[in-house]
C-alpha cells in the first residue's frame, strides 16, 4: 500500500480500525448513495492506491469491485504492506459498524417522539371543534332579537324624520322672511361682512322661487337693499383713505356681490395710477429745466425715486396681489387680474426709466463716478425687490439693461476725456514750446516735457480704470450680471476704452504727419520728435504696462477677441516711424528751402570772386547743430560709420562727376573732352544707392542723416537747373568745403556727405561756361576765416 | 525673359530732353536733346528695332544751345521744336525755335551710319519764338491732334498761343496770358488737353495747377497747393476727359478730377525724391509711368481711376458664346490698383520719361548722365490686360 496518512481502508471484514475521520465518513457514505457529492470522499478516494477514483479499485467507489482490487493489490504490494493494509481495513471496518449502530439508534429515538406528537394534535382538535358549533348558534339568537327590535321602531323613526325636516323649512322661510330687515340693520351697524354673508345664503334660494309672487317681493328687497350696500362698499373702496385691511374687507365683499372683478381692478389700478403719477411728475420737477443743471445730484434723484415711487409701486403691487390675484378663485380672473397689473406696471416704470435714463445722460462730469455707481447700484436693487414680487414684468431686465447703458456711455464719456486730456497736453506742450522762442531764452528740454506728458497721460488712464472699475466692485448688485462680468471687462473697458484711447494716440500722431504735409508745417517739428519717441515709449513699455494693468484690474472671462499687445505696439511703432520721418522731412525741407532760395535767386554767371562763406551756409550748420541737439535730448546716439582722422581735410575732385563715358552704352567712341577721374566712376559704381527720403531709424545719426541727405540733394538738383560764371563755381566751392568741415560729425556715414558735396562742386563744374577752380588752400583759408 | 531686358543707350553729354516722334505711328523712334556748356548740342534720333533689339542712332548738331525741353510735331515727322540756353554776354536766356530735321532722317529707315557721317547733319531753323517781351521758355507745346500748326509756350509767367504760317516759318503770336500776383511767378511746365477739341491746357506753377481755355485765354481752373512744394510736370488722361496727373518736390504723383480739385482723387508716394515726370500710357490709361531723381522709373497700375475700370471689357458676341465664363470675370473684378515695377537701371536723377508713340507697350527714359533706357511693361501685364 502507498501512500501514508489515511491511506484507503482496509479491505471488507477487517474490522477494528478507527481511521481519523472517520466520524463524518457514514455521512459522507450516505451522501454518496444518494448521491451527492461528497468532498472528503473524493479527496480520500484522490488517495486511493489504484489512483483510480470511481474506479473499480476505488473502495469507497460506487464500482468496486472486490476481485479486481484484492488482484491488484496482490500483485502490486509487498508482504509487509498487505499485512499493513489488512490491519487497517479491519480499523475501518469496525468503525463503520459503530457508526452504523448509533445512526439506527439516534433515528429510533426521533421517530417515536414524532408519533407522540402526532397522537396529542389530534385530542385537542376535537375539542375545538365541539366549542365551534356552540358559537354559531348564540349568534343566530342573537340576530333574531336584532331584527326583532327594529321593525316595532320603525314607525317612530319615520315621524320624526319628517318633523324636523318640516321645522328645518320653516326655519329657512322665516330666515327669509325676516331677511330684509336684517340686512337693513346689518347695514345701518355697517357690518357689511354680515349683511353679505347673509344674502349670499339666500340668494339661491331667492332665485330658485322668484315665480311666487312672495318670494319676488323679499328678492326685491334684498337686492335693493345689496345695491344700496354695493354703492356704499364701492364709495369706500374709491376713497382709498382706509387701510390696506378694510380695502381688501371691501374687495371680498364687492367680488362676493358678483360686481365684475375686471372693473374693480381697473378701478384700483386707476387710482394708484394717478398716485404714482403725481409723484413721478415731483420727480420729473427734479430734473431741472432741460438744458439746464439737474437740481439735485444723481443719487439723491435715484433715492428719492427709489423710496417714493419705487416703494409705493411696491405696495401696490402687494396690495393688488393679495387683492386680486392671489385669492382662491376663479382661475380667469386671476390671470385677466394679472395680466393689468403687469401692464400697468410695465407703462408705470417706463416712464420712470426715462427719467432715470434722462437724468443719467445728465451725468456728464468725467471725474469721480462713485456717486453715479452708488445710485445705479441702489436703482438696479430697488428694482430686484420689485421684480421678485412681480416676477412676470421684465422690469428687472430693463433695469439691467439701462445699468448697462449708462455703464457704455461712461466708457465713452472716458474716453472721449482721455482723448481730449491728450489733445489738452499737446495743447500745452505746444504752447511751451512757442513760449520760451518767443522770450529769446533757451528751448524748453524736450525730455522734461516728454516726460511730464506721459506721465500725466498714464496718470489719467490709471485714474479712470479705478473709476471705471467702480462698476464691478463686488458690493455692487449688478457686478455679478453677466455683462459686467464679461463683456463690460474685455469689449468694455480693455478695448473700447483702453485699446481705443492708443488707438487715437497713433491715429492723432498719423493725422499730424498728413495734415501738415501739404500746408508746410503748422506742427512745430520739435512736437514732431517729441510724439515721436512718445510712441516709441508706448511700443517698448507702456502699452504692454497699460494692458497688463488693466487685465489685472479686470479679470477677463469673457472670450471674445480681443486686441493683441502686438497689434497696438507694431501700431504705435508705426506711427513713431511716420512722425520720425515726417520730423526728417520738415527739417530738411525747412533747410531745403534755404538752399534752394539762395541757389535760385542769385546770377551765378556774374557773381563777384568769393571772399567768405555764404551766410546761408552758416546758417545750415547752426540750424542743423541744434536740431542734433534737440534730436539728441530724446534718441540715443547711434552708430557711426568708422571715421578717418583727416575728415575736414579732403580736398574735393572738382571734375571728379565728369562722367562723360557711357558705361553701358554700345561703344561709340566718345569724344570725351574733359578729364575724367575714372576712380570718381568707379566708386560711384559700387557706391550703394542713396534713398533720399527713406525712413530713417530711431536714433540721431540715423535722422541727421535723414536730413542731410534731403537738403544736400536739393542743393544737387538747384545747381544742375542753373548756369555758373567762373566765379559762381569758386563760391559753390568754398560754401561745400565749409559745409564738409561741420556737416561730416552729425552722420553715420560721412561717405555720404562726401559723396553728396563732389556730386555738387562736380555738377557745378558742369554747368559753368569757365571752370577755373579755386586753389584748395585758398578755399581752406576763407573757411577757416569765417 | 530674353526680349524683356533693358535696352540702354549713352550719350556722351548730360541730357534732360527728350520726346517720341508723335507723328510716326510706325517704328519706334525718339528724340534726345543733350546739355552741354561747352560743345555744339546734338539731337539724337534713336531709332529702336523692335525684333532684333538693336538701337539705331542719328545726330543732329543744335548749335543754338543746350536744350532745356524737346517737343516734337504732332503732325510733321520732320518737325520739332526746342527750349535752349543762349549765352551771350555772361547773359543766359532761355529760347525757343522751331526745327525741321533733314529729310532722309525723318524716317530713319537707313543703315547704322558711321561716325563720320553722323556728325555732319544740321537741323534746319524755320522760326524762332521771340521771346525777347516775355522772358525764358520752360517748354513749348503743340496742339495735340492738330496740324502742326499751333503751338503754346510757356514763359516766365506768360502762357503765349502762336500760330504758324507760311509752312512753319513764321510764328506768330496770336494770343496770351499772364499770371499776375505777387513775387516772381514762373511757369514750371504745362500740357494740352487732347479732349474738348483741344481747347484746354494746364499749366504748373509753384505749388498750383492751372486750367486755361485756349479761345478766351481764361484760367477755368486752379488747384491752389496741389503739392506741398514744386509742381515739375502734368499730363492728361487720354481718354478720361477730366483727369489729369501731377507730380511735384514732394515725392509724390497725384490724380486729379479737374470738377472738383479740392482733393485729389488718388495719390502715389512711392518715390524717394522729387519725381520730374508722369505719363499716362496712351492707350492704356491704367499704365502710370513716373521718373524721379531718386533715379528710378515706376510703372504704376491705376485701374481704379482709369477709363477700363473693370478690365478689358467683353464683346456681346463672346459673351453669348461663354456665359459662364463672363460670370467667373466678374466676380473677380474690380481689380486693384498697384505697382507693377521700379525700373532701377538709371544711376543719375531721371529728369525724363516717355511711352513710345508707335509701340503702346514700350517707353523710355533718360537720365543726366545720358543714359537713355528703353524698357517694355511686364509682358504679363501686357496679356493680362489684352486678353
Amino acid at each position: 500500500m502507498s501512500g501514508p496518512g489515511p491511506g484507503p481502508g482496509p479491505g471488507p471484514g477487517e474490522p477494528g480500525s478507527e481511521p481519523p475521520g472517520g466520524k463524518r465518513r457514514p455521512h459522507g457514505m450516505l451522501k454518496l448513495y444518494y448521491g451527492l457529492p461528497d468532498p472528503a470522499g473524493e479527496a480520500r478516494g484522490g488517495l486511493a492506491p489504484g489512483g483510480d477514483p470511481g474506479g473499480p479499485t476505488d473502495i469507497n467507489g460506487a464500482h468496486f469491485d472486490p476481485e479486481v482490487f484484492l488482484t491488484k493489490l496482490r500483485k502490486e504490494c509487498s508482504l509487509a504492506q498487505l499485512m499493513d493494509c489488512e490491519t487497517d481495513m479491519v480499523k475501518q471496518i469496525r468503525a463503520l459498524d459503530s457508526d452504523m449502530q448509533t445512526l439506527v439508534y439516534e433515528n429510533y429515538n426521533k421517530f417515536i417522539s414524532a408519533t407522540d406528537t402526532i397522537r396529542k394534535m389530534k385530542n385537542d382538535f376535537k375539542k375545538m371543534e365541539d366549542e365551534m358549533d356552540c358559537l354559531a348558534a348564540n349568534m343566530a339568537v342573537i340576530t333574531e332579537f336584532s331584527a326583532r327590535i327594529s321593525s316595532t321602531l320603525q314607525d317612530q323613526h319615520e315621524q320624526i324624520t319628517k318633523l324636523s325636516g318640516v321645522h328645518t323649512l320653516l326655519r329657512k322661510l322665516q330666515f327669509l322672511f325676516e331677511l330684509p330687515a336684517r340686512l337693513t340693520k346689518c347695514v345701518e351697524l355697517e357690518a357689511y361682512g354680515q349683511a353679505v354673508r347673509y344674502y349670499s345664503k339666500a340668494r339661491s334660494i331667492l332665485h330658485q322661487y322668484q315665480h311666487m309672487p312672495s318670494f319676488q317681493g323679499i328678492q326685491d328687497d334684498c337686492q335693493k337693499i345689496m345695491a344700496n350696500l354695493a354703492q356704499k362698499l364701492r364709495e369706500k373702496f374709491r376713497d382709498g383713505g382706509s387701510g390696506a385691511k378694510d380695502l381688501a374687507e371691501c374687495v371680498e365683499l364687492l367680488l362676493q356681490l358678483d360686481e365684475p372683478a375686471e372693473e374693480l381692478c381697473d378701478e384700483f389700478l386707476s387710482h394708484a395710477r394717478c398716485r404714482l403719477e403725481a409723484e413721478l411728475e415731483a420727480l420729473e420737477a427734479e430734473l431741472g429745466q432741460p438744458g439746464g443743471a439737474p437740481i439735485t445730484d444723481i443719487l439723491e434723484f435715484i433715492d428719492r425715486g427709489c423710496n417714493i415711487f419705487v416703494s409705493n409701486m411696491c405696495l401696490v403691487i402687494a396690495s393688488y396681489q393679495e387683492l386680486f390675484v392671489s385669492r382662491e378663485g376663479v382661475q380667469g380672473i386671476t390671470r385677466m387680474a394679472q395680466d393689468k397689473l403687469v401692464a400697468f406696471v410695465n407703462s408705470l416704470m417706463e416712464t420712470y426709466f426715462s427719467l432715470v435714463e434722462r437724468r443719467i445722460q445728465l451725468e456728464k462730469g468725467v471725474g469721480d463716478n462713485s456717486l453715479l455707481v452708488r445710485a445705479l447700484d441702489r436703482f438696479h436693487r430697488r428694482l430686484q425687490a420689485l421684480a421678485k414680487l412681480l416676477p412676470a414684468s421684465n422690469v428687472a431686465a430693463e433695469g439691467t439693461e439701462i445699468v448697462v447703458r449708462a455703464a457704455k456711455e461712461r466708457i465713452r464719456q472716458y474716453l472721449l476725456a482721455l482723448q481730449s486730456f491728450y489733445q489738452d497736453c499737446l495743447t500745452d506742450v505746444r504752447q511751451s514750446l512757442a513760449a520760451p522762442r518767443l522770450a529769446g531764452k533757451e528751448s524748453p528740454n524736450l525730455a522734461e516735457l516728454l516726460g511730464t506728458i506721459s506721465a500725466s497721460v498714464l496718470n489719467q488712464i490709471k485714474s479712470v480704470l479705478t473709476y471705471v472699475h467702480l462698476f464691478t466692485a463686488k458690493d455692487i448688485t449688478f457686478s455679478n450680471k453677466p455683462y459686467f462680468k464679461g463683456e463690460f471687462c474685455s469689449q468694455g473697458v480693455r478695448e473700447g476704452l483702453i485699446v481705443g484711447f492708443i488707438k487715437s494716440i497713433c491715429q492723432t500722431a498719423r493725422q499730424f504727419c498728413e495734415t501738415t504735409g501739404d500746408k508746410g508745417g503748422s506742427t512745430p517739428p520739435a512736437l514732431l520728435l517729441l510724439l515721436s519717441r512718445l510712441c516709441l515709449d508706448y511700443e517698448t513699455s507702456t502699452i504692454s504696462y497699460i494692458l497688463t494693468l488693466t487685465d489685472e484690474q479686470f479679470l477677463v472671462q469673457d472670450h471674445s477677441p480681443i486686441t493683441p499687445v502686438t497689434s497696438l505696439c507694431a501700431d504705435a511703432r508705426e506711427a513713431a516711424q511716420r512722425l520720425l520721418n515726417h520730423y526728417v522731412k520738415v527739417q530738411g525741407l525747412i533747410i531745403s528751402q534755404m538752399l534752394r532760395k539762395s541757389v535760385e535767386t542769385r546770377d551765378w554767371v556774374n557773381t563777384i570772386e568769393p571772399r567768405n562763406v555764404r551766410a546761408v551756409m552758416k546758417r545750415v550748420v547752426e540750424d542743423t547743430t541744434s536740431i542734433d541737439v534737440q534730436v539728441g535730448l530724446l534718441y540715443e546716439e547711434g552708430v557711426r560709420k568708422a571715421q578717418s582722422s583727416d575728415s575736414s581735410k579732403r580736398t574735393f575732385s572738382v571734375y571728379s562727376s565728369s562722367r562723360q563715358q557711357s558705361r553701358y552704352a554700345p561703344s561709340y567712341t566718345p569724344s570725351a573732352p574733359l578729364d575724367t577721374n575714372l576712380l570718381s566712376n568707379i566708386q560711384k559704381l559700387f557706391s550703394e544707392r542713396i534713398d533720399i527720403f527713406s525712413p530713417v531709424e530711431f536714433n540721431k545719426v540715423s535722422v541727421l542723416t535723414g536730413i542731410i541727405k534731403i537738403s544736400l540733394k536739393t542743393f544737387l538738383e538747384c545747381v544742375r537747373l542753373r548756369t555758373f560764371g567762373r566765379y559762381g563755381l569758386q563760391q559753390i566751392q568754398v560754401d561745400c568745403y565749409y559745409l564738409q568741415l561741420y556737416l561730416w560729425r552729425f552722420v553715420c556715414d560721412e561717405n555720404l556727405v562726401h559723396f553728396l558735396l563732389d556730386e555738387i562742386v562736380g555738377s557745378t563744374a558742369h554747368r559753368c561756361l569757365d571752370p577755373v577752380p579755386m586753389e584748395q588752400s585758398v578755399i581752406e583759408v576763407i573757411c577757416e576765416r569765417g | 525673359m530674353e526680349d524683356d531686358a533693358p535696352v540702354i543707350y549713352g550719350l556722351e553729354f548730360q541730357a534732360r530732353a527728350l520726346t517720341p516722334q508723335i507723328a510716326e505711328t510706325d517704328a519706334i523712334r525718339f528724340l534726345v536733346g543733350t546739355q552741354s556748356l561747352k560743345y555744339d548740342n546734338q539731337i539724337h534720333i534713336i531709332d529702336f528695332d523692335d525684333e532684333n533689339n538693336i538701337i539705331n542712332k542719328n545726330v543732329l548738331i543744335h548749335q543754338a544751345g543746350e536744350i532745356w525741353h524737346i517737343s516734337a510735331s504732332p503732325a510733321d515727322k520732320g518737325v520739332l521744336a526746342t527750349c535752349y540756353n543762349k549765352t551771350s554776354d555772361s547773359k543766359v536766356m532761355t529760347c525757343a525755335a522751331v526745327w525741321r530735321m533733314p529729310k532722309e532722317l525723318e524716317s530713319g529707315s537707313h543703315e547704322s551710319p558711321d561716325d563720320s557721317s553722323s556728325n555732319t547733319q544740321t537741323l534746319e531753323l524755320l522760326c524762332h519764338l521771340d521771346n525777347t517781351a516775355h522772358g525764358n521758355m520752360a517748354c513749348v507745346i503743340w496742339e495735340p491732334m492738330g496740324d502742326g500748326k499751333k503751338l503754346i509756350s510757356l514763359a516766365d509767367n506768360h502762357l503765349l498761343l502762336w500760330d504758324l504760317q507760311e509752312s512753319s516759318s513764321n510764328a506768330v503770336l496770336s494770343n496770351s496770358a499772364a499770371l499776375e500776383g505777387k513775387g516772381q511767378l514762373k511757369f514750371t511746365s504745362g500740357r494740352w488737353s487732347p479732349h474738348h477739341n483741344c481747347t484746354q491746357v494746364a499749366t504748373a506753377n509753384d505749388t498750383a495747377i492751372r486750367g486755361w481755355d485756349t479761345r478766351s485765354m481764361r484760367q477755368i481752373y486752379y488747384i491752389e497747393n496741389a503739392h506741398g512744394q514744386l509742381v515739375r510736370d502734368l499730363d492728361f488722361n487720354p481718354n478720361k476727359q477730366y483727369y489729369l496727373a501731377s507730380c511735384g518736390d514732394d515725392c509724390k504723383v497725384k490724380f486729379w478730377d479737374t470738377r472738383n480739385v479740392t482733393e485729389p482723387v488718388k495719390t502715389l508716394e512711392e518715390h524717394s525724391h522729387w519725381v520730374w515726370n508722369v505719363r499716362y500710357n496712351h492707350s492704356h490709361d491704367q499704365l502710370v509711368l513716373s521718373g524721379s531723381s531718386d533715379s528710378r522709373i515706376i510703372l504704376s497700375n491705376m485701374v481704379s481711376i482709369s477709363s477700363e475700370p473693370f478690365g478689358h471689357l467683353v464683346d456681346d458676341d463672346e459673351l453669348s458664346d461663354q456665359e459662364d465664363h463672363h460670370q467667373e470675370e466678374k466676380t473677380k473684378e474690380p481689380l486693384q490698383d498697384s505697382i507693377i515695377a521700379t525700373y532701377e537701371e538709371h544711376e543719375d536723377s531721371v529728369y525724363a520719361v516717355e511711352w513710345s508713340s508707335a509701340d503702346p507697350w514700350l517707353f523710355a527714359s533718360l537720365s543726366y548722365d545720358g543714359r537713355l533706357v528703353i524698357n517694355r511693361v511686364p509682358r504679363a501685364l501686357k496679356y493680362h490686360i489684352l486678353l
